[in-house]
């Protein structure tokens, strides 16, 4: 009652306030509000000093983990599927072949309900950024604030796009089919932007390039042209084509392995073969992707190259060499199994081409996998002199690494040419001389790739980097790049000995294309924890320190418990929203309509999408 | 013993028996870790030929299923069967027995053997030029103070040699030396084992600290005459002239 007292007295003056007074009224309010202001201000200053904050219990770099993993695991997803769905959507424009459109459709669909649980893990990492590690994100925000613009932007255009491109399927077809191809292309511009302009700032932490001088935007430039911006760009562009490959294959398995007619076994046996298909043509070109990463990194700072492969994070890369292999064996197990199953009678006469190719795989997976320095009791090591075993230590070094994944690189893109080739024999007069010569080219392409290997621990270091390994990769790539076309217009006029049947395969190929896509993300989570580890106890590189009770690096028991983890949730969150997808198809589903005739192989057709798709021949 | 059970298990003996015998004939024998990683991959590849198609898979997994079940299981096979139960849990129980039973053995370790250099290190360039003259110093300097352990012939088999556990670098083995830029061995010749970071935990290394006895250019010049004997160059991200 006093206080009111007081606030009414108060008031009571300031009508009373004369204009010659006015000088002296503000001085005393200046002087009622000086400490108020010194006292806010005080609380801004503690605000702007307080460098980390924390969750209890959790722990905010766990937490960070975790979201993070989850928003760049959907991000890929999202940024990936865009790329072939277009691509399928364009092959049913030009071959007329519905299906394709459809698959195309359902992939959209797919990528629309994982878009906003993208953009909210996006939120949440943003909110969990500001408030954990505000000074960190102060410094970011004064360096990248004109791309955070652009970001907005891109986003907006982006989530536009993907309206008009998913809501207007139906209404654009016809007329207005090249219209929604050219929405489609816009998105996956749009979402490439989207992609880059974040890598700029996770990139700028490993890499950073700190300009003093000059305008918001030329800092902001210089910082996201940072050495290992283009080599990530690159890198996560395939990736992600691989990761939404693979997550669709996992979709259709499991769509196969649920399927109640025979008409959804078939749709999804074909959709699981695409899915396939796009994982293995993306992981194909990726580890040379990945090596001119590592190779950017090395030369921006041999001490994160060395902490890297070298270094504690070394044994990071056997792991990641058993995912490769168990990736690649998958992929190809699945390609065999379509074999046998799709194309009755043939297991007899693949059996041992498919038998040598598992050797070879096996063999270079082995030497992928071997150390350097190898995993070993004392006793062990004293037989040894030392952890390095005289024989099978030189398995350990990059040279063999290199040669054994383009093999294995070789060996998959000849399992995706059988199963091409498969059931159909070819009329062209001059199909023995080509088969020939492609016989020669992969004998002389095998040699080639294994003598540069060995050559390569007779020369000094650089010449193996610039020459011997690009000389590999170049070999592999001809390899690739001679037999897609020639085996094209061998079969273009090729006739079916054996009619392809779908929706055959066994449930073990359903597990197979879930295991692939649970292999691709494990692998993901391992990989973005050694690229982010490989800065140690910095946040950004040799700027800015880390000094919060986190700046240490995880044991890697630890670490790959996380990754397990993420993996875990991502695969709960990914069935979660497929289902919900997926919830309204059931509802719409009327008795008496039926679901679109899937084409079968008539005798005589030649494929639209290598292996997969019949058409009819002209 | 035709069916692809038989065969499988055919071959990861003689896996086995290779890997754990045979090659020992020839080089060091190998860890307990890698002979268990290729009879890993050995076994995977059975299971991927043999369940590829369902003639395979029933055919691989026919005897598995009735040895569990049962099924015409009788006489001197039911006995084994019977036999095989008992005996596989007693195996495994063993194994971890032998696992968990303290021992005076260390337990195997994945070493890092080359850890990040400090950043003091990165980037630092020989400063001596490559002349005839500065190699033979070099490798008169490593006569003198490197080759009791590290070899006469760069190969880590110097007198000292046997001395130390684990042995000292061979310079000849390309997965040595040659893979490390000059700055790096400058790190590791300067600052020795008791400067290895901690990163490279367990410190194994009775590498000395040369800081205390040679000058940086004798270090330099050892570093020219190593790589020069050994027959191996320094990793560089500029191809020399």
């Amino acid at each position: 009652m006093k206080n009111h007292g007081i606030i009414e007295n108060l008031k009571s003056l300031v009508p009373t306030v004369k204009p010659s007074s006015l000088f002296g009224w503000s001085v005393f309010w200046v002087l009622v509000l000086l400490p108020a202001l010194v006292w806010a201000q005080d609380a801004a200053t503690q605000a702007m000093s307080v460098e980390y904050r924390d969750i209890p219990g959790l722990g905010s770099r766990n937490v960070v983990w975790v979201v993070a993993q989850q928003h760049l695991l959907l991000a890929g997803f999202v940024l990936g599927v865009p790329i072939f769905a277009w691509v399928c959507e364009i092959v049913g424009w030009k071959t007329k072949e519905a299906r394709y459109d459809k698959l195309a459709k359902e992939f959209t669909k797919l990528l629309t309900s994982a878009y906003a649980t993208t953009a909210l893990f996006g939120g949440i990492l943003l909110f969990l950024l500001i408030g954990l590690y505000p000074k960190l994100m102060a410094y970011l925000s004064d360096i990248f604030f004109p791309s955070f613009i652009v970001y907005c932007l891109l986003f907006l255009l982006e989530t536009v796009t993907l309206y008009l491109y998913w809501y207007g399927w139906d209404a654009m077809q016809g007329n207005k089919k090249t219209f929604h191809l050219f929405l489609g292309f816009l998105l996956n511009v749009f979402a490439l932007g989207i992609m880059i302009v974040p890598n700029a700032w996770a990139t700028f932490q490993a890499s950073p390039v700190v300009v003093a001088e000059g305008t918001a935007i030329d800092r902001a430039w210089a910082a996201t042209w940072n050495p290992t911006w283009w080599p990530v760009n690159i890198h996560r562009l395939i990736a992600n084509v691989v990761l939404g490959g693979f997550i669709c294959g996992a979709y259709a398995g499991i769509r196969y392995l649920l399927a109640a007619s025979q008409e959804e076994r078939e749709h999804y046996d074909w959709m699981g073969y695409v899915g396939n298909f796009i994982g293995v043509f993306g992981m194909l070109p990726l580890p040379f992707a990945g090596y001119w990463l590592m190779r950017e990194i090395y030369q921006y700072n041999q001490q994160m190259g060395i902490t890297l492969m070298g270094g504690f994070l070394a044994w990071l890369f056997i792991l990641q060499a058993m995912l490769i292999g168990v990736l690649f064996l998958g992929a190809n197990y699945y390609f065999w199994m379509g074999i046998t199953y799709r194309i009755p009678g043939s297991e007899r006469s693949y059996r041992r081409p498919i038998l040598a190719m598992l050797i070879v795989l096996m063999v270079c997976l082995g030497v992928w996998m071997t150390p350097h320095s190898l995993v070993a009791s004392l006793e062990e090591a004293r037989k040894m002199g030392g952890t390095h075993h005289p024989l099978l230590g030189v398995f350990g070094v990059m040279s063999a690494k290199m040669t054994v994944a383009n093999l294995m690189i070789l060996v998959t893109f000849m399992s995706f040419i059988m199963y091409w080739r498969a059931g159909k024999q070819e009329t062209a007069g001059w199909a023995r001389i080509a088969k020939a010569v492609m016989g020669a080219l992969l004998v002389i392409a095998g040699i080639a790739v294994i003598v540069l290997g060995v050559w390569g621990y007779f020369v000094p270091a650089i010449i193996r980097i610039n020459y011997f390994s690009v000389a590999q990769v170049l070999i592999v790539l001809f390899v690739m790049v001679t037999f897609t076309p020639l085996t094209a217009i061998l079969m273009k006029s090729a006739k079916t000995t054996t009619e392809m049947v779908w929706g055959q395969m066994p449930i073990r190929a359903g597990y197979a294309l879930v295991s692939n896509a649970v292999m691709v993300i494990l692998l993901m989570s391992l990989m973005g924890y050694a690229r982010s580890s490989s800065r140690v106890h910095w946040h950004i590189y040799g700027v800015m320190r880390d000094t919060s009770d986190y700046a240490y690096s995880p044991a890697l028991g630890y670490a790959a418990a996380f990754m397990s983890l993420n993996t875990f949730v991502f695969c709960l969150l990914v069935a979660f929203i497929f289902w919900v997808a997926t919830m309204g198809d059931k509802g719409k589903k009327i008795p008496d309509q039926k679901e679109p005739e899937p084409a079968k192989i008539p005798a005589g057709v030649t494929p639209a999408m290598a292996g997969g798709s019949p058409r009819e021949q002209d | 013993m035709k069916g692809p059970l038989a065969k499988t298990a055919i071959l990861l003996v003689g896996m086995y028996v290779f890997l754990k015998f045979i090659l020992p004939l020839f080089t060091a024998p190998l860890p307990a870790s890698l002979i268990f990683l290729y009879l890993a991959l050995t076994f995977a590849s059975a299971m991927i030929f043999y369940t590829m198609s369902g003639g395979s898979l029933d055919e691989f997994m026919g005897p598995v299923g009735r040895f569990l079940t049962g099924s015409g299981q009788v006489g001197i096979a039911g006995t084994a069967r019977i036999l095989v139960f008992v005996l596989f849990p007693l195996l495994v129980g063993w194994q971890t027995y032998t696992r968990l039973a303290p021992s005076d053995m260390p337990p195997a370790e994945n070493r890092t053997i080359h850890p990040a250099p400090p950043g003091e290190f990165v980037g630092l360039a020989n400063p001596y030029p490559r002349t005839p003259e500065n190699i033979m110093m070099g490798k008169g300097l490593y006569a003198a103070f490197c080759s009791p352990c590290h070899g006469a012939n760069f190969d880590g088999k110097g007198p000292a040699a046997v001395g130390f556990n684990p042995p000292p670098a061979n310079f000849s083995d390309p997965g040595t030396i040659a893979q490390l830029q000059e700055s790096y061995l400058f790190w590791r010749i300067k600052k020795g084992g008791v400067g290895l970071p901690v990163e490279a935990m367990p410190w194994k290394s009775a590498m000395p600290r040369w800081e205390v006895e040679l000058p940086d250019e004798w270090i330099w010049k050892i570093i020219m005459g190593e790589y020069d004997g050994a027959g191996q160059s320094p990793r560089t991200w500029e191809e020399e002239e």
